[in-house]
């Protein structure tokens, strides 16, 4: 700025900010996600967020709903991993009512949690990429998501709001489509990351664009509550999977990529090696549910009677069977009283269910620690004295999911 | 290398006396109790106390118990060192006459906006907090609708007319 031997007038425009409107319906904020900033040319001086645009109480509704009932709303928390959010759900339930899963349950389950992932932080990168002018990758990369809603298909019917497994274990057993389209993606999937890759982490523009941008310390990160990538990315190796493991994730063999200096260049790279993660994850998951023989490889649920549906067929055609299934959707079962605590890694940070239980039908309180809830509050702060253009990308390179922010 | 519940107690104790209690082990970790005057006093020594370095609010929220009468509320703390790794769960308890709790706001950033979804849904008073305003409910709004006294809405009512969604 060469404006030293400028004098401006008092009134003169210069010297006026401009507050402006982002969102809450901007295309660039991809959601509901209103700020109120206020620019001094085109440098962000303040901004403020108005959150809950779409918010359902989804605390209020559980608090009717047996347990079964709730796993749909979970899925409409982070709609880009809904599988991590149901099974999170499965399992806080599980420990409550202590029930132990086979092996061969907790490792399809680490299939489908993993893949949620990739599909999460595929989502994410490539909007960063949209963000910072580079379409290509996004169109490209998505058949791939589609590739993971086909697997998500074949194990429980349907794609975005998956709806997806039981507590216990899963709705049926893998089909063979859906682990000749596990394969596929195992082979493919590889290949089109690596393009991604090439086309973006040492890209010049998008380098440019990225490096330094929102960037927060390892100290503020920690005590705004951040967690997940932008946590990792801010250099703090705290992954849920590592610290608590649930879903014999201590059977696995991977890395937690860490970044350094928390800006949108980290959070790209850190989810980009986590996908890398994710992969071995998965094939590891995959030999091991290979050497399952005989009737353990049918295995894909817990013997819990009082919380598994029966089968569909039954349902159809045996009383107890009908009867059962009612009693269970209605929750005619009691669950014990208690107080649980559990946390799974979602897409975006440490999805946490604190579930109390008084004894009756439906959850006495429930609530979700909604990862992106908590860090889009440092967002004035990442973005103050930034561009308003890599304020949009600080943006997209928070993973921030509409429906998990408002609940 | 995890610290163990029992020492955690211990040096809590040691400190605050019979100020904290209702120590139990709910599923492995472990909670308890203080009065709502000195939530501050337990999560900043929580926090300073080299061998504990409760340093990462996890999560705060609130309850209704509607049927404790002079306890109606309880805001709950969720509190992780990761170093360590270990969890813990504090609780304090405030009437719901007077529901003023300190806010956490200052030791931990990330408690500012969950404070005010708190307050939104409860309506608990956080003295100090730098904005305490609703978050995710329209600013009109004038009830705490997680309350228990706002039942969700009778699904068996006959008062309600349905004809234009095709009900009728």
């Amino acid at each position: 700025m060469s404006d030293h031997n400028i004098t401006l007038a008092e009134d003169a425009i210069e010297r006026k900010t401009t507050t402006i409107n982002l969102g809450p319906t901007h295309p660039a904020t991809h959601g509901v996600f209103q700020n109120i900033m206020e620019l001094d040319g085109e440098r962000v001086v303040s901004s403020e967020q108005t959150v809950g645009y779409i918010h359902r109480a989804f605390e209020k509704l559980a608090e009717r709903r047996p347990l079964y009932q709730i796993t749909p709303i979970t899925d409409r928390l982070n709609y880009c991993s809904s599988p991590i959010n149901n099974m999170g759900w499965h399992l806080t339930c599980e420990k409550l009512l202590g029930v132990q899963t086979p092996k061969r349950v907790d490792y399809l389950r680490v299939i489908i949690m993993e893949l949620a992932r990739i599909a999460d932080h595929l989502i994410c990168n490539s909007i960063v990429g949209v963000d910072s002018g580079a379409f290509t990758g996004f169109l490209y990369v998505m058949q791939y998501r589609e590739l993971i809603y086909e697997i998500y298909e074949e194990v429980c019917g349907s794609r975005l709001t998956t709806n997806i497994g039981r507590i216990g274990g899963f709705e049926r057993n893998f089909s063979n489509t859906a682990f000749t389209k596990l394969e596929k993606f195992l082979k493919e999937y590889p290949v089109a990351l690596g393009e991604l890759e090439s086309l973006l982490t040492r890209n010049r523009i998008f380098m440019e664009r990225t490096i330094g941008g929102g960037p927060i310390s390892a100290k503020r990160a920690l005590n705004y509550g951040f967690t997940g990538p932008n946590l990792r990315a801010a250099g703090v190796d705290y992954d849920v999977r590592v610290h608590s493991p649930y879903s014999s994730y201590q059977d696995f063999e991977f890395d937690i990529p860490v970044g350094k200096t928390g800006d949108n260049y980290d959070r790209f790279l850190v989810r980009n090696a986590e996908m890398w993660q994710s992969m071995r994850i998965i094939q590891q998951a995959y030999n091991k549910i290979q050497e399952f023989k005989g009737t353990e490889a049918e295995v894909y649920h817990a013997d819990v009677p009082e919380y598994y549906l029966p089968k569909k067929e039954d349902v159809y055609t045996k009383m107890e069977a009908l009867i059962w299934h009612f009693k269970i959707i209605m929750g005619e079962v009691d669950m014990p009283k208690g107080e649980v605590y559990h946390a799974v890694e979602g897409g975006n940070g440490e999805l946490g269910f604190y579930l109390i239980s008084d004894g009756g039908r439906t959850p006495f309180r429930l609530h979700f620690r909604r990862p992106c809830f908590i860090y889009y509050q440092a967002y004035p702060e990442l973005v103050k004295d930034s561009m308003l253009s890599d304020a949009i990308l600080t943006m997209s390179s928070l993973n921030l999911i509409a429906g998990e922010l408002d609940a | 290398m995890a610290i163990s519940n029992e020492y955690i107690q211990q040096k809590l104790t040691e400190k605050f006396g019979d100020q904290v209690f209702n120590f139990e082990e709910t599923y492995g970790m472990l909670s308890f109790e203080a009065p709502k005057d000195l939530n501050l006093k337990v999560m900043q020594y929580l926090y300073d106390e080299p061998s504990l370095g409760f340093q990462f609010l996890t999560d705060l929220c609130a309850v209704n118990y509607p049927d404790d009468a002079g306890r109606e509320l309880a805001v709950v703390y969720h509190l992780h060192n990761l170093v360590e790794n270990t969890r813990i769960r504090f609780k304090v308890f405030t009437s719901i006459a007077t529901p003023d709790v300190f806010t956490a706001s200052q030791l931990f950033s990330s408690a500012n906006w969950m404070e005010r979804e708190t307050y939104d849904f409860f309506g608990v008073n956080f003295v100090g907090h730098p904005n305490l305003k609703r978050i995710l409910n329209v600013d009109e709004m004038d009830y705490f609708p997680l309350r228990k006294e706002y039942p969700l809405e009778d699904q068996t009512r006959i008062d309600k007319d349905d004809e234009m969604f095709g009900r009728g």
